[in-house]
């Protein structure tokens, strides 16, 4: 390779290898901000400002939705097998949502225990397969395929 | 040997002579298998594919996104490599290639942003979020029309080329951001379904039509881009005695 074109990659290669360093420490600076949501282990903690409006996202654990008698009041708990706590949404849920299932939830931190949801959005997993194969695993006994998902992997749905 | 049969690719391609040529031999028969691929994975995942124990036929939009944003990543790395080609070498292909790629490469960012908002209302319960896949996608696009932009605002080929490619080469930080996203940061969007490495997270059945419709698209992309170079190298040659000689 000729001097000049030497130089020339040398230059560039520098500018994106400086440009890559400094956007990836923004990016780490700002990886608070950038986190769609806080987990139950930081609600757990501390981490997560109490009476702020913020996202929350966990597993819903299982057997723990129970709807209020009067009213579209749905109380259900949220853990990442690290902290647990409640959560309240009054409204419509969507059709992906249910037990075991990962969810994000935007709303207050009323207090470490208990969080009071304007909207709910449900996370689904990057798993793909026919209803015939997911039924056949579960008869089957198939540990990562029961709908206790939330206990054998916490982290499945992240 | 097969690194000599490169160079030597790369050096006969680098000729707008030899490129127009070979596209020549390449596209009559390109263009139709593209469009036989697509339509195959397309029809395949669309009408014949199971569908998903938990989202029903709503994530068979999957057989048009992914495919769309994975075309809209790889183009942007193939413009990346001719941004750093032309900044370097200075070689007038590496321009006209950058000119081709963006504008389906803008378009397959647009379909990915819009097919998964689609895909998310139904699922997530939202059309978007400030999440950071769907950020960095929307910047993906967003750098595409810049390339496009800066483009076409330097009259001078030679230097709308050389900012180009920079903006390229640089953009391409924000591919590795899109591809980590949902893995560095807690995101509303899932992990990846395909894997470079290990097994995929789809049976077979669904697999096939998926991997089907990504090489259409991929083939779809080439012929664009041959195109678009074709039509290109014509006006920025029309006083060589190549171009002449053609009709």
């Amino acid at each position: 390779m000729n001097p000049l074109r030497k130089q020339r990659l040398l230059i560039v290669l520098g500018l994106v290898a400086g440009l890559g360093t400094a956007i990836g420490l923004v990016l780490y600076a700002l990886s608070q901000n950038i986190n769609l949501f806080y987990t139950p282990q930081q609600v757990a903690s501390g981490e997560a400002p109490e009476s702020a409006r913020m996202r929350v996202g966990g597993l819903v654990v299982d057997g723990s939705v129970r709807r209020e008698a009067d009213g579209l009041g749905v109380l259900f708990d949220l853990t990442d097998g690290q902290g647990t706590f409640t959560v309240r949404y009054e409204g419509i849920l969507p059709d992906l949502f249910r037990e075991g299932q990962g969810i994000v939830a935007n709303g207050t931190l009323v207090r470490r225990d208990y969080f009071e949801a304007e909207e709910v959005l449900a996370k689904h997993d990057e798993e793909y397969m026919p209803p015939e194969v997911q039924q056949a695993l579960e008869k089957a006994g198939h540990p990562a395929r029961k709908s206790g998902d939330a206990e054998k992997s916490p982290d499945a749905a992240y | 040997m097969i690194w000599s049969t490169l160079t030597r690719w790369y050096h006969q391609l680098g000729s707008p002579r030899y490129f127009y040529r070979f596209s020549d031999v390449v596209l009559p028969w390109l263009w139709p298998l593209a469009l036989l691929v697509t339509a195959t994975g397309l029809i395949w995942g669309l009408a014949f594919a199971p569908e998903d124990y938990q989202q029903g036929n709503s994530y068979r939009i999957i057989f048009i996104h992914v495919p769309a944003a994975s075309g809209a990543l790889l183009g942007y790395v193939a413009m990346g490599v001719a941004g750093l080609v032309n900044l370097v070498w200075r070689m007038k292909m590496a321009e006209v290639m950058i000119k081709a790629i963006a504008p389906f490469g803008a378009l397959l960012a647009a379909i990915a942003l819009i097919t998964g908002a689609i895909w998310g209302k139904p699922t997530w319960g939202t059309y978007w979020e400030w999440d950071a896949r769907l950020t960095s996608m929307l910047i993906l696009f967003f750098l595409y029309l810049g390339v496009m932009a800066l483009i076409n605002a330097i009259p001078d080929p030679r230097q709308a080329g050389r900012a180009a490619g920079l903006l390229s080469l640089v953009g391409v930080i924000n591919v590795v951001i899109v591809k980590y996203s949902v893995e560095w940061w807690h995101s509303l969007h899932q992990g990846s379904t395909l894997k470079l490495v290990g097994k995929s997270s789809m049976p077979p059945e669904m697999l096939t039509p998926l991997l089907i419709s990504m090489l259409g698209i991929y083939l779809l992309f080439a012929v664009s881009v041959l195109w678009r170079a074709r039509a290109e190298l014509l006006w920025r040659e029309r006083k060589s005695a190549w171009v002449k000689e053609l009709h």
